[in-house]
């Protein structure tokens, strides 16, 4: 049963890293109705920038400021050269943008800092130890309380700060909240950074683990399955569905994968959301779509 | 001045019926089947073929099996790759280990990849918009996954079953030229079926689901049934694709060369050649085929040898550059681009 535990519990940790990218994901669609594509390619650029800063022996407070600072600079030249002349074009198009936005940000990101893979570390101590049997990881327990956080903080933001509320205005209803005076853009341009830093989060947390490559881009492929589990604009979907997901994988890939041949991680969490959208077409926090002809 | 409807009167239904109703664009057309049949195999040297206008032409039908169900219909699907995949083993397994004739083989790929297409079109029902577009992501992941642990598929544990020795009817298609004859006439057959199904009845109920299903199924489209129906054709089209181009090309079916990455080059091609138009299925695999080529061309002229690194990087950033442009500038893609030349064309000399 320890085992078991240890299984499920190991599962979560990382299903909070998952939470992180599908938050990016999250948070952008409410603000804008753009599916950003791209958002495991910021994560990739936000590792690969923070990596960048610190073998130029930045300390490490600087670089990750300097990585903010990449990702702030992404954020409003996404906005601005891309998605202003795409306003008011249907969501498929903006979709597709987001397409070009990730060639883009891995095509200049690994110019910028070459294709090799990086180790990355900063400086939180990988400790394993026991409570009641349950094989535990400092490293992990850090950044859990750390997304944690991050989910804190941003809630406060969307409910208590001003900007926050014009935000959800915008996510609301994007031409009333431009009657009232908001302006779409600068709005836009906020979720995108607020996304940047989520992304850089997630890139930091992913890039300590696997080391900092090509294939960091690729954890947005098992942000996307916890995306719809939870609802593409629901910011607390995306936590629990993040939870269900990696909790579910992590122990399908001990207690079945053996059976199967092992391996099963990499599309398990498909088939959960296959299941979970049977029976909710709009995840389990989604807003409902009503339409008329 | 030569481009235009007048004088060209349709006194019967086969000529108003006419897929080119302009001469110009028969013309046009013919020209380019005489440049694609006889020129090409007479004056290209062996290596554009097999490595340049083999691929080119596969591309272009996977390419615009996406674009019947992106561009038609209006499903996204982001995980065609795996349907290519889905072809190419089946038609490798049909014709190597069962001995199966090769036309009915390939035919066979497509089969064995249109009904698992329609198997994961089947979400398609329920969910819409991104949610499927997700959710098609997972075709690519299983498929993938079944290919390389299944072991009667793949045959070992890097996934690949090489491609035995073609024949048709005892005869060797063993040179580059036959091989690209071979994907030529396929290729041309396929899409001459898929023109005639985008503008008959089934074309138009897609086009309508596209516009607002809503609306479509209360005209009286069966939503259900047209949906799934674009998912069977378009993985169909992928399907034969698939083993067309292991057959020709890659010489072996390897899980590698159909990873996700294909998925979103396809749907990449689609958007700059032009949603929902056959010409631009081929130029966008024209310009995706081509363009790493060009790069290394004009790279070449710098420097002896270009590093690959380099050259994919500049391959990303100029593909996605160009995609962030089409869609600002030019939202239909290069299929828009001949249109409104075309529209230049049937007023000049004249302003307007």
């Amino acid at each position: 049963m320890a085992f078991f535990f240890e299984v499920l519990i190991n599962g979560l940790l990382v299903g909070i890293m998952y939470s992180l990218v599908a938050l990016g994901f999250a948070l952008i669609y409410k603000a804008s109705d753009v599916f950003n594509m791209a958002q495991g390619a910021m994560s990739l650029l936000a590792g690969l920038a923070l990596v960048g800063f610190l073998e130029m022996s930045f300390p490490l407070w600087l670089a990750l400021l300097c990585t903010v600072g990449v990702m702030i600079i992404l954020a409003y030249s996404t906005v601005f050269f891309i998605l202003k002349p795409l306003v008011a074009r249907p969501p498929l198009m903006l979709f597709m943008a987001t397409f070009g936005v990730m060639y883009l940000v891995e095509g200049i990101g690994q110019s910028i800092y070459g294709t090799q893979a990086k180790g990355l570390s900063i400086g939180i101590p990988e400790i394993s130890f026991e409570i009641q049997g349950i094989l535990l990881n400092t490293f992990d327990l850090t950044f859990a309380g750390l997304a944690a956080v991050l989910v804190a903080g941003l809630v406060w933001f969307f409910q208590k700060t001003r900007t926050g509320r014009a935000l959800r205005a915008v996510s609301d209803d994007h031409e009333a909240a431009l009657s009232v005076g908001i302006p779409l853009l600068k709005a836009w341009a906020v979720t995108w950074v607020i996304a940047g830093i989520v992304a850089t989060v997630a890139g930091v947390a992913w890039g300590t683990r696997l080391g900092v490559q090509f294939s960091l881009g690729y954890i947005a492929f098992k942000a996307l399955p916890v995306l719809i589990i939870g609802g593409i604009d629901s910011i607390p979907g995306a936590i629990i569905a993040g939870l269900i997901v990696g909790a579910g994988e992590n122990l399908a890939e001990v207690f079945i994968g053996p059976y199967v041949g092992g391996g099963i991680q990499t599309f398990f969490p498909y088939l959960i959301a296959l299941l979970v959208l049977y029976f909710k077409p709009y995840g389990l926090f989604g807003k409902e779509i009503i339409e008329r002809v | 001045m030569f481009y235009r409807e007048c004088g060209n009167y349709k006194d019967t239904y086969a000529k108003d019926m006419a897929i080119f109703p302009i001469p110009l664009d028969r013309y046009g057309f013919i020209v380019m089947l005489i440049l694609a049949l006889i020129v090409i195999p007479l004056i290209a040297t062996d290596y554009w073929i097999s490595s340049i206008m083999i691929p080119f032409y596969c591309f272009a039908l996977s390419a615009f099996g996406l674009n019947i169900l992106a561009g038609y219909a209006g499903q996204i699907s982001i995980g065609h790759a795996a349907f290519m995949a889905v072809g190419a083993y089946a038609s490798l397994i049909l014709y190597g280990r069962y001995g199966i004739p090769l036309l009915p083989s390939i035919l066979g790929g497509g089969i064995v990849s249109a009904a698992v297409g329609t198997f994961f079109g089947l979400p398609a029902l329920r969910i819409k918009g991104f949610y499927l577009a997700i959710s098609t992501l997972a075709s690519q992941f299983i498929i993938q996954w079944v290919i390389v642990h299944w072991r009667w598929v793949s045959g070992g544990v890097f996934g690949t079953v090489e491609a035995p020795d073609m024949q048709i009817f005892g005869w060797a298609l063993d040179t580059p030229v036959r091989k690209y004859y071979l994907a030529l006439c396929i290729m041309i057959l396929l899409i001459t079926i898929g023109k005639n199904l985008v503008r008959g009845q089934l074309g138009r109920n897609w086009m309508a689901i596209r516009d607002m299903d809503y609306a479509a199924e209360i005209i009286g489209v069966n939503l259900y049934r047209d949906k799934l129906i674009a998912f069977a054709v378009s993985t169909f089209y992928a399907g034969i694709a698939g083993s067309l181009i292991t057959f020709c090309y890659y010489g072996a079916a390897n899980i590698e060369e159909f990873h996700v990455m294909v998925s979103f080059a396809l749907i990449g091609m689609i958007i700059i050649g032009g949603l929902g138009t056959i010409l631009g299925s081929f130029l966008g695999a024209g310009f995706f085929v081509l363009l790493p080529i060009a790069i290394n061309q004009s790279l070449g002229a710098f420097m002896d040898v270009v590093p690959s690194d380099i050259l994919s990087n500049i391959e990303a950033i100029i593909f996605g550059g160009l995609i962030v442009l089409f869609l600002i500038v030019e939202p239909y893609g290069m299929a828009r681009l001949w249109h409104t030349i075309k529209d230049k064309m049937r007023l000049w000399p004249f302003p307007y």
